[in-house]
């Protein structure tokens, strides 16, 4: 039984999380017996060299075809075009925007089961089951599949990345005739940065920001109070969309994913895209007033209590005390 | 422009939500509320009506889901929509996202929208999904997670954050759209709205009543099956302060710190 996976490229580089679901599509592939095989979409910049690397992480075959990038559509119709002519019967993704809408394009093209946000898959009975978190991670669902394909969407970060040592790929052009609604989303510009370029990757220390702030201002409390503990400042999607801090200071599922020795996080509730991006931090302090946010679940330290009382003083104690 | 939005009945946020470990499904019983990211979807759909670049002729919420989805039905018309579909049938119950997808479709598809918006996840299912499920049924192009639509002549400029930054893309009408939840601030529905919701329009349908096939939808008509349901890893539970003395808690919190090495 093979398993088929969807490798995101950008600048030519690979997606972390498709290196991820290519791995684990190498693995399970491996335990079923079939192959494992990955399907690229995009234009030129997908040479023959950077395709075969997918072998280094146990892809046996890599099936390319020339379509628009960044859009689900066509790559639902060049998977739906090998599942059907290769006779795969897993599809594979890591935990990005796009491997749900092509999961979901697929489930509705072939007629298939699947699962979503799932952090682990295993072998029972010949066929695979993936693990589901479901109502704020309170309970795992073994989810199994009636009929083919089955299709897999992984949580971010959910696979980890191997490189087997494996040589490189073969690399297989497709030929797909594009359906007309996949040619009716057009890109005008792909991955705007916005705001300014902060660098939250190397601090040992984050002091993350949430809708609870309030306004835009509320993350001047966050900056004195990083300054205070040496750290920097990130923060959540909802108020990077709402233009309070720049989009390079956000953590999770469409920011970025951080592992600090601390991560405080203030008027942050907690949800599922935001934890994927912090939960390997080494000590969670959250400050929230609402005892029963999701973020007390996972945290190390959780204060309860409003963040405009507790903040300045803490910023003031911290500095008393590192003198 | 006829617009159709999804709307879905869900478990209110106060209710503990949980799995029935005799049926394998989620426990829908207790208080129900309209789900609160759909609200985003009809607040588009008004501004879409009310911006003026195009003539909005109706918008109209559909829903799939028991008797008692009604309700989110009335809630949706509060809000803005002129009239309502609920398709309800016995058959559909147990239904998973792979038959709910072409359920929904095929009620759209009796309604022939030149736009279908929908909220960005379901406050019970999260399941992302539904959006490009319903697209591919009816060859539509979609988009989810759009915070941003600027409606052009005949398509939309839709805007959201993907993998590597912010998206702008064009996208052709008819479409299906899943807005997220920073794209608006839903607006309270007035006491005069929600005493006339009742009075307004509502069609109920069956399966057969919009076409669709009895064997693709319901348990049976689904492709996934939940094998089990246990408990998450035990994790350590965290330390929590309650802050009643302000001076007091931040003390403690230092302390915390401290013996951490982390003010160091
Ligand atoms: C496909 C997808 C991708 C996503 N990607 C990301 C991502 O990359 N990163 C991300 O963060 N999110 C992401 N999200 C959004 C995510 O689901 C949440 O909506 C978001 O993380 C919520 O941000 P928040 O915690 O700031 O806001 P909210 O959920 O609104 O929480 C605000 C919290 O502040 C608390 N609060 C309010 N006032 C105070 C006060 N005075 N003192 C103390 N506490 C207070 C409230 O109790 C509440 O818990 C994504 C969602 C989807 C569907
Ligand atoms: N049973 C349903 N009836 C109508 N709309 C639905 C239903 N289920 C999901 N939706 C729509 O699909 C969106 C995403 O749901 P989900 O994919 O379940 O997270 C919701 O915000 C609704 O707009």
């Amino acid at each position: 039984m093979s398993v088929l996976t969807y490798a995101l490229h950008y600048e030519g580089e690979f997606n972390k999380n498709s290196l991820g679901a290519v791995s684990e599509g190498a693995r399970l592939a491996g335990e079923l017996g079939g192959e494992a095989g990955v399907v690229v979409v995009g234009g030129d910049d997908l040479t023959d060299e950077l395709c075969a690397t997918l072998g280094n992480y146990g892809a046996q075959k890599v099936y390319r075809a020339k379509a628009p990038e960044g859009l689900a559509q066509p790559v639902v119709d060049a998977m739906a075009k090998v599942i059907q002519d290769e006779g795969y019967k897993y599809a594979l993704f890591g935990g990005g925007l796009l491997g749900f809408e092509i999961g979901a394009g697929l489930t509705a093209r072939l007629g298939a089961g699947v699962t979503m946000e799932v952090t682990a898959v295993k072998v029972q009975d010949g066929g695979l089951v993936a693990e589901r978190p479901i109502l704020q991670d309170s309970a795992i669902v073994d989810v199994g599949y009636v009929g083919e394909p089955g299709i897999i969407i992984g949580r971010l970060n959910a696979f980890d990345i191997k490189e087997t040592g494996g040589g490189a790929a073969e690399v297989v052009d497709v030929d797909v005739q594009l359906e007309e609604h996949s040619t009716r989303a057009t890109m005008v510009q792909r991955g705007e940065q916005r705001g300014a370029d902060v660098n939250i990757e190397d601090a040992d220390i984050l002091v993350a920001g949430g809708r609870g702030l309030g306004k835009a201002e509320g993350f001047e409390m966050c900056e004195q109070l990083a300054e205070a503990l040496g750290g920097a400042v990130a923060a959540t999607r909802a108020v990077v969309d709402a233009g309070w801090y720049p989009y390079a200071a956000q953590i999770g599922q469409t920011g970025k994913t951080v592992a600090p020795k601390l991560y405080l996080a203030a008027g942050i509730s907690g949800a599922i895209q935001h934890k994927v991006g912090m939960q390997s931090s080494e000590n969670i302090v959250a400050i929230n007033k609402d005892p029963n946010a999701p973020i007390f679940e996972f945290s190390d330290l959780g204060v309860v209590g409003d963040l405009n009382k507790i903040v300045p003083k803490l910023t003031e104690a911290v500095k008393a005390k590192k003198g | 422009m006829k617009i159709c939005v999804l709307v879905k009945e869900v478990p209110d946020a106060a209710v503990e939500k949980r799995m029935d470990q005799g049926s394998k499904r989620l426990d829908r019983s207790g208080e129900k509320n309209l789900n609160p990211f759909d609200t985003h979807a009809i607040e588009a759909a008004m501004q879409i009506r009310e911006g003026g670049a195009v003539d909005v002729d109706e918008i109209v919420a559909v829903t799939m889901g028991p008797e008692s989805a009604f309700r989110a039905l009335h809630k949706a018309v509060s809000l803005g929509a002129d009239r309502s579909v609920h398709l309800t049938d016995e058959a559909l119950a147990g239904s998973d996202v792979c038959a709910t997808g072409y359920a929904l479709a095929k009620v759209l598809e009796s309604e022939s929208p030149d736009l279908v918006l929908l909220g960005q996840q379901s406050d019970d299912g999260e399941c992302y999904t539904i959006g490009a499920v319903v697209a591919d049924h009816l060859k539509m192009p979609s988009l989810t997670q759009v915070i941003k639509i600027d409606v052009q002549d005949g398509s939309l400029r839709c805007e959201r954050q993907a993998e590597y930054g912010y998206d702008t893309v064009d996208v052709q009408l008819p479409a299906v759209i899943s807005v997220g939840d920073a794209i608006n601030e839903p607006r309270y529905p007035s006491l005069k709205a929600i005493m006339g919701a009742k009075k307004k329009p509502l069609d109920t349908r069956s399966t057969a009543d919009v076409g669709i096939e009895a064997d693709r939808v319901g348990e049976a008509g689904s492709h996934t099956a939940v094998l089990g349901i246990n408990p998450p890893p035990q994790k350590q539970a965290g330390e929590i302060i309650e802050d009643e003395d302000t001076n007091e808690t931040v003390e403690k919190i230092v302390s915390w710190l401290e013996e951490r090495k982390l003010l160091a």
